[in-house]
């Protein structure tokens, strides 16, 4: 199964259409099951990063029986140090995005504890992308 | 604890889902920090928080919290209450800060996650 949505940059009230939308697909898919929480914080995470940091983005999710694959591309200022980006409590977030209740510069790293294979290529002044794989078993 | 129990414990508004206040909740967690709250890996949690807004909703939904407290006075606005209707999860208002909140919950047996 394919599926593919777009992300506002910017746009607050809209934030998490996407994991919204694979939440209700898998639970109509696989019932109760682990790996949907993992995941769907996993893409929340990563909305919340294209509407925090970037401009505009896009969502690709594959799924399959053996597994669940999500790519979050954008457009935007892109990530000059990954390293430092992925510690925690690293951020540059702005006062709008604390206000709204994120900004601890823990999103990066908790993405990458909910996934099994995370990858992660930023090219500053073009965008970030990010993939993330969670198996079924 | 029953969600029923916890309204009464507080001294809570139920603004919406009623008709869920007879599940269980087990364990508690306070914060303003959406960000924390996605770090959780736990089940039958109790959110207790004073912000406000539409985030809130959402990270419960994705953390699989199915109750939020607000404390300290904040008011709900109508479309908090449409997002938690649609994905069925409990709000309640309440007057008290965070912390007596919590006080409250923790003495009646609400477990911190850690
Ligand atoms: N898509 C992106 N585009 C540009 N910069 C990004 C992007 N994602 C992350 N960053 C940069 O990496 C930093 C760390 O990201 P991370 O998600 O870990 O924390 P945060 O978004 O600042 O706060 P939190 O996720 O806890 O709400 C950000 O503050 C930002 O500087
Ligand atoms: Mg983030």
């Amino acid at each position: 199964m394919h599926f593919e949505f777009e992300i506002e940059a910017g746009d607050f009230s809209k934030l998490g259409f996407a994991s919204s939308q694979l939440k209700t697909i898998l639970k109509q898919l696989l019932g109760d099951h682990k790996v949907i929480r993992r995941v769907v914080v996993a893409l929340y995470e990563s909305e919340v990063n294209v509407v925090a940091h970037a401009y505009s983005g896009k969502v690709i999710i594959d799924i399959n029986t053996e597994k669940i694959e999500i790519e979050i591309d954008d457009k935007g200022p892109g990530i000059e140090d990954i390293q430092l980006a992925m510690e925690e409590g690293y951020s540059t977030a702005s006062e709008k995005v604390r206000e709204m209740g994120f900004g601890a510069g823990m999103g990066l790293a908790n993405i990458k504890n909910n996934s099994d294979e995370f990858y992660i290529s930023s090219e500053v002044g073009v965008g970030t992308n990010l993939k993330i794989i969670a198996y079924l078993k | 604890m029953k969600i029923k129990d916890v309204v009464s414990i507080i001294n809570g508004r139920v603004i919406c889902g009623e008709d869920m206040t007879h599940l269980e909740v087990q364990k508690g967690f306070a914060s303003d920090l959406m960000s924390d709250v996605l770090t959780l890996n736990s089940d039958d949690v109790l959110l207790i928080t004073g912000l406000a807004n539409l985030q809130a909703i959402r990270t419960a939904e994705m953390s699989d919290i199915s109750c939020i407290v607000f404390a300290r006075n904040k008011k709900v606005r109508k479309e908090m209450i449409d997002l938690a209707k649609e994905i069925n999860i409990i709000l309640i208002e309440c007057s008290d800060s965070v912390f007596k909140t919590a006080g409250k919950l923790y003495k009646a047996g609400i477990e911190p996650i850690f």
